[in-house]
């Protein structure tokens, strides 16, 4: 199981209401769903996610993130769940806004630009990090939008919206020792539970 | 000479004519004493008769939706849809297609004999809503001892009776299939309504819908409603790809008074004809009727989320991009109702050039596999 995954189910309460933004295969929301007993919907825009998550029995529906989700009202779910997807968006804080709108809770994962392997990517090769968690060129890359886990911290600061957890994902074995007192450096994957004004 | 037929066809299938004798009181007020369905199955009831599937056809189909008939070679409107491992399984699923009242192909309609009067009903035929459609299917059920259907399956109007089994029926479907349909029409597809059965009510052959008393067809007029319909299934890109400006006779030479004929006038005029000959123009008037009538949430205080749920399936819609008839926003708004009824819903917008037919032509792998995979994944 995904380290990061179960993670996400532990910020999620059982039978409760959940919106994945960009589900991709919908793996995530089958585990919720099988764990949880989620009844969960499932946004995604890419044709053969799509067909996945029909295989999955997941709800996706075709619907573009960077559109809006004007057709969720308020406080429509209890968690809504970005995973991997904030830096491939236009509008990050729109639709981390949106978010805040539609869930109580919102979760959001992310790849940690901060991590030191990026840093010392651009420091010593003076090039964009390409690494094994970021296999891009910086022009072919979808994820246009990086950020560090401190980055998040300070945009949700801006946004008003609070902080009710926050952890990052180390795999390698000098990460895990540090992820703790470094996060920002060591770590890879960067989740975060905020909610916004009730 | 037989034709070959492919194999993954249903192959021969035989319609069947099944008379209900329970009068049925009409949406309109009006009462059918007795009416006849024409009916065609294909694959087999399961000893749980629990994988029965009903297809609903849109404004001009009918029951024969698949294989082939003794001695006529045409193979049904849906035939690339079902059949063997096709997305409607004729493997796995029990397959019911019928001719709707109303219709002209068999089952009771304005060209049938009215029983009181031993004459064609004509324009005297009672007007029909897609809920009594529904519930002339129902009775189709009850006939075949079908208690629940794994799933019911439309486009178009077909769609719409779809979901109107989900509200009427809850209990007896398990799966709605929502293709390129709406909750109700928009102004301009009245608009096209009205322009084709004006086109019809106009012909001097009409004789205010009793022409077969006079024994006669209004030709010309379902020609050319025909044409107006054809024109809005289809897309501009994709009948620009098809037609384009191609003549089919005459030049743009100068010095010459040919008359040109475009290829797109020649193919509608084709079509219109040909649809002329074997369909009823008073059912047209009543399909088109009972399309702009039709507003699934009105008696639920015109609110769709409301209206679902009271519905207890679950819903595959499907749209298409490049139809402006039934465009993907209409889906999007029953997709939209159904989340907000918290109903289990997948929702697919399919790239495609071919317009509103989009979901009657074969080739379009996406659109299949979507269709196969949530059909494969009912359980029976």
């Amino acid at each position: 199981m995904r380290l990061d995954y179960s993670i996400v189910a532990n910020w999620v309460q059982p039978n409760t209401q959940v919106l994945d933004l960009g589900c991709g295969d919908g793996s995530l929301l089958k585990q919720l769903q099988n764990e949880l007993g989620v009844h969960a919907y499932g946004l995604e825009i890419n044709a053969d996610h799509i067909l996945k998550c029909v295989q999955n029995g997941i709800n996706v529906i075709e619907q573009d993130i960077e559109k809006g989700l004007s057709n969720f009202e308020d406080k429509r779910f209890d968690t809504v769940i970005m995973s991997q997807a904030i830096q491939t968006l236009q509008k990050p804080d729109q639709a981390l806004a949106e978010m805040l709108r539609i869930g109580r809770e919102c979760i959001v994962t992310f790849p940690n630009f901060g991590h030191w392997k990026a840093r010392l990517h651009l420091a010593f090769n003076g090039r964009m990090p390409v690494s094994d968690l970021l296999p891009y060129e910086w022009y072919n890359t979808p994820n246009i939008h990086f950020c560090t886990f401190k980055d998040f911290d300070v945009m949700c600061h801006d946004m008003n919206a609070t902080i009710i957890n926050r952890q990052v994902i180390a795999t390698h074995s000098l990460g895990k020792a540090f992820q703790g007192l470094h996060p920002n450096l060591f770590g890879e994957t960067a989740l975060y539970r905020v909610r916004g004004k009730q | 000479m037989k034709k070959t037929f492919p194999e993954n066809s249903i192959g021969l299938v035989k319609p069947e004519t099944i008379t209900f004798d329970e009068p049925i009181m009409l949406s309109c007020g009006r009462t059918l004493d007795s009416y006849q369905l024409m009916v065609e199955t294909y694959g087999k009831l399961n000893a749980e008769k629990s994988n029965a599937i009903l297809i609903c056809h849109a404004l001009s189909g009918h029951h024969h939706a698949a294989g082939y008939h003794e001695g006529d070679e045409k193979l049904g409107w849906w035939e690339d849809y079902i059949g063997p491992n096709k997305p409607l399984d004729t493997n796995r699923f029990f397959i019911v297609s019928l001719n709707n009242i109303g219709g002209c192909h068999g089952s009771t309609g304005p060209a049938s004999i009215n029983p009181n009067t031993g004459l064609p009903w004509g324009a005297a035929f009672p007007h029909i809503r897609v809920r009594d459609w529904v519930h002339t299917q129902a009775r189709l059920a009850d006939y075949l001892s079908i208690e629940k259907w794994a799933a019911v399956v439309g486009g178009s109007l077909g769609g719409m009776q779809a979901m109107r089994w989900a509200l009427e029926y809850p209990d007896r479907i398990q799966h709605c299939i929502v293709i390129a349909s709406a909750m109700k029409l928009s102004a301009q597809n009245i608009a096209f309504n009205e322009t084709a059965r004006q086109a019809i009510q106009s012909d001097l052959n009409f004789h205010k819908g009793d022409y077969l008393a006079h024994e006669t067809i209004p030709e010309r007029g379902l020609s050319v409603a025909r044409m107006i319909g054809h024109i809005t299934y289809l897309s501009d890109d994709g009948m620009g790809k098809k037609f384009g400006r191609e003549l089919r006779s005459g030049s743009f030479e100068q010095g010459t008074e040919e008359p040109v004929e475009f290829q797109i006038e020649s193919y509608l005029r084709y079509q219109g004809k040909n649809f002329s000959k074997t369909f009823d123009a008073n059912t047209y008037i009543l399909m088109t009727k009972a399309l702009d009538y039709f507003d699934l949430a009105r008696e639920y205080d015109d609110d769709a989320a409301q209206a679902f749920l009271h519905a207890q399936c679950k819903f595959l819609v499907m749209s298409f991009t490049s139809d402006w008839r039934f465009s993907p926003e209409r889906s999007r708004e029953i997709t939209n109702a159904l989340m907000k009824a918290n109903k289990d819903v997948v929702y697919a917008e399919i790239e495609s050039q071919y317009g509103h037919d989009a979901f009657l032509i074969p080739g379009q792998d996406r659109y299949w596999n979507i269709f196969k995979s949530y059909m494969d994944r009912i359980s029976i």
